[in-house]
């Protein structure tokens, strides 16, 4: 080796132990700790969402309207904190068996960070406490039924809030309506054992008490029933002015024909709430639907951006007008899901994110004042989360959607 | 006499006795307190029994299907309830066409007669097309295994009229000529009801003629009696089993538009429930036995209508008509009880055994 080359390389071996020297030792990077458990995304994956919504069978409008609505808001959203967000899901089937099935599914897959779940109180009462226990945050766009946000109630749990209107209110608002608009004084309920329903017209029942309203009777269906004439005949001899029946799209239309058929129950007035809200049921239902009134988020009363930025979005994604109606609801439930991870993630040195569970927990509960498009949107440290107004709608024959007629 | 009699006697025979006692003394006790209280007027029952009796008509035709197949080949076919809801479910498309081209209310009857043969030949060649593909190449093997294949068959068909179709519900337009009623000496009856009850018996008595009086009928039961005679007879067995399957196809296809005139909504999974009562009835009247499908589903469609109200009603029970399967099952288990072989019991019961 000439004297050259090798004054050549000492120079360039102590030029590099000195630029090593120079720069400062790194930190070592500590990812967050959390009492239930921390997710971590590599640098290049995606946040995992899931939902489990009714996406089969005779109720999917209202699933698949709300993952439409998951969709819009990750198609709005892009990325969170430089990641892309994977949406994957279940089928809750509106039934509890399919809310165990979902929810046990979703529960071993510990890359979720949050579920938007789940359309029908009946699943939410079997998979919420399933998804709790998993660490996630979930995150229904449709369950109303009472319980499962009240405090201290055994179907609350933790890490579970929605941003629909719990059934306290539109319960409220159909017997309000019932009796101060249509200003009538008899109601009979009818239920399908459902956990909807059945809390539904208990709240109906009670408030159209109150207001000095008299109930005839409260019956009760089964679901998969076709024939209700004989429901409707032992009705019809308690002599009530409007009959109640907040349950689904199936049974809910069958029962609208079958009660133009009883006689003594032409002119009475009928009344269903937001699950018959649905193109179904005017498919259903054909001529008989023909002012038939149900209760549901007050679609006016939504923020600007509805019309001007969500509807088109929706429109452009599914090449349909929604189909049902807690397509908003979801569209917020995701928005505020991205925004409590962007306030709570932790980024690693190398691009991976860390999301605490609890923590983003506490920052969903923590929600204040959250511009949404069902209104503004502050959660409750049960969880309830929704800004409601209901109002009632009419359908007239061959049209969807039926029209807003009060308050 | 007595003594071997009573030897004979288990424990369970005394149980199942007094189930089918505290049933039978709780349906009477029910009923007279109902009537006592005078709540439903003589114009309710007989809403309610007519509303019963074209119920009865429909699964009275379903459950033919399930009755000649078991008559001649001892399985139960169990996708015969997607049979039923593949016609009507097709035709409610043709009905739409039928309304497109102005027909629907100009010409009820011709556009009534081609609903009606669409439907009967779309359920039909369905129900060939099951068992060439599905219970045939079994034919040879143990009763189980195409039993579980017609389970698999029966899924199969849902959700390919599901991807056909979608799965929201599918209204089936109303015709002019079957809206509002009639009144006769007093007893209010509904066009739709009229024509499912009249359609129904109609069906029937068409099959029935076919079983007894047509040398495909004569085929139908020889095969029924014993295969392999039949076979060494002449008869061509294959041959009698498809037309078995195409003629209960489409009673079923049938079946499914009287079903739309009473429900006008069709949907992929409108096939299971009805399916189920009509394979109910079927068992009730005597399984194989074709008047005996027709009695057991009047019986099933009217203790469907009418039970609740009539039993529970009186026994003060809340919102009975949520309990309206229990009635009709419990009441099948009642008469099960009593008579296992059904109201009229299985034909050839002794031959078969």
């Amino acid at each position: 080796m000439s004297k050259r080359t090798f004054s050549v390389l000492s120079l360039l071996v102590i030029a590099s132990l000195a630029l090593a020297a120079c720069q400062p030792a790194a930190p070592a990077f500590t990812p967050p700790t959390d009492t239930i458990g921390v997710v971590t995304i590599g640098p290049n994956d995606p946040i995992h969402i899931a939902y489990a919504l009714v996406i089969s069978g005779a109720d999917e409008t209202l699933g698949v309207d709300s993952r439409n609505g998951i969709e819009v808001a990750i198609a709005k959203k892009g990325q969170v904190l430089g990641h892309n967000v994977q949406l994957t899901g279940e089928d809750d089937g509106c039934s509890a068996e399919g809310g165990q099935a979902a929810g046990t599914k979703l529960a071993a897959d510990p890359t979720i960070v949050a579920v938007i779940a789940t359309s029908c109180s009946s699943a939410a009462r079997v998979a919420v406490p399933l998804l709790s226990q998993a660490g996630f945050v979930t995150v229904s766009p449709s369950n109303t039924a009472p319980d499962l946000t009240l405090a201290g109630n055994p179907n609350s749990h933790p890490g579970y809030l929605r941003t629909a209107h719990s059934d306290l209110v539109q319960g409220a608002a159909a017997a309000k309506f019932a009796y101060e608009s249509l200003k009538v004084t008899k109601a009979a309920t009818i239920h399908d054992g459902s956990l909807y329903a059945e809390k539904l017209q208990e709240v109906f029942a009670e408030e159209f008490k109150k207001l000095g309203g008299t109930i005839t009777s409260q019956e009760a269906v089964d679901p998969n029933a076709t024939d209700f004439k004989s429901v409707l005949t032992s009705i019809v001899t308690t002599g009530p002015e409007i009959i109640y029946y907040p349950i689904f799209v199936k049974a809910g239309s069958l029962i609208t024909r079958q009660a133009k058929e009883v006689p003594g129950l032409e002119e009475v007035h009928l009344m269903g709430a937001d699950g018959m809200f649905s193109p179904d049921v005017v498919e259903g239902a054909g001529d008989a639907v023909e002012g038939l009134n149900v209760s549901s988020p007050d679609l006016s009363a939504f923020a600007a951006a509805y019309t001007t930025e969500f509807l088109p979005k929706y429109k452009e994604l599914f090449g349909t007008e929604p189909i049902s109606i807690f397509h908003a609801h979801a569209y917020d439930a995701a928005m505020m899901i991205f925004a409590a991870i962007e306030k709570v993630a932790v980024k690693g040195p190398d691009g991976s994110l860390y999301i605490p569970r609890q923590a983003l927990r506490d920052a969903m509960y923590a929600t204040t004042d959250f511009a949404g498009l069902t209104g503004s949107l502050t959660c409750s440290p049960t969880g309830d989360c929704a800004d409601p107004v209901i109002a009632v709608y009419e359908y007239h024959a061959g049209e969807y959607p039926p029209e807003r007629i009060w308050p | 006499m007595l003594r071997t009699w009573i030897q004979r006697i288990t424990l369970t025979d005394i149980l199942v006795w007094a189930i089918g006692l505290v049933i039978l003394v709780g349906v009477i006790w029910g009923s007279i307190v109902t009537l006592e209280t005078g709540k439903y007027s003589a114009e309710n029952w007989t809403d309610l029994t007519i509303t019963g009796l074209a119920l009865g008509g429909v699964y009275a035709l379903i459950a033919l299907g399930y009755t000649l197949v078991y008559g001649i080949l001892r399985m139960i076919n169990f996708a015969h309830s997607e049979v039923f809801m593949s016609g009507p479910f097709t035709a409610t498309f043709m009905a739409d066409a039928l309304i497109v081209l102005g027909w629907w209310n100009k010409y009820p009857l011709l556009s009534l007669v081609i609903v009606l043969l669409v439907a009967a030949a779309v359920s039909s060649v369905i129900a060939i097309l099951l068992e060439r593909i599905a219970y045939r190449p079994l034919r040879a093997a143990p009763r189980l295994v195409p039993l579980i294949t017609a389970i698999g068959a029966s899924f199969f068909l849902q959700y390919v009229f599901r991807g056909l179709y979608g799965s929201g519900l599918k209204g089936y337009p109303e015709m002019e000529i079957f809206k509002g009623f009639w009144v006769l000496s007093g007893i209010r009856i509904f066009k739709t009801q009229a024509a499912a009850i009249v359609g129904a018996v109609v069906m029937m008595l068409i099959l029935y003629g076919i079983v007894q009086w047509t040398k495909i009928g004569k085929a139908m039961r020889s095969v029924s009696e014993d295969k392999e005679v039949a076979a060494l007879m002449g008869i061509n067995v294959d041959r009698v089993i498809t037309i078995t399957f195409a003629i209960g196809g489409a009673a079923a296809g049938v079946a499914g538009i009287l079903y739309l005139l009473l429900f006008p909504v069709a949907h992929f999974f409108m096939g299971f429930f009805p399916g189920l009562k009509a394979f109910t009835a079927a068992v009730l009247g005597g399984i194989g036995n074709v008047p005996g499908a027709f009695l057991g589903a009047m019986v099933l469609g009217l203790l469907e209508s009418i039970g609740p109200n009539l039993f529970l009603d009186g026994l003060g029970i809340p919102a009975p008509n949520q309990l309206k399967d229990a009635i009709a099952f419990a009441i099948l288990v009642l008469i099960l009880i009593f008579r296992p072989t059904g109201l009229l019991g299985e034909r050839l019961a002794q031959a078969k055994a």
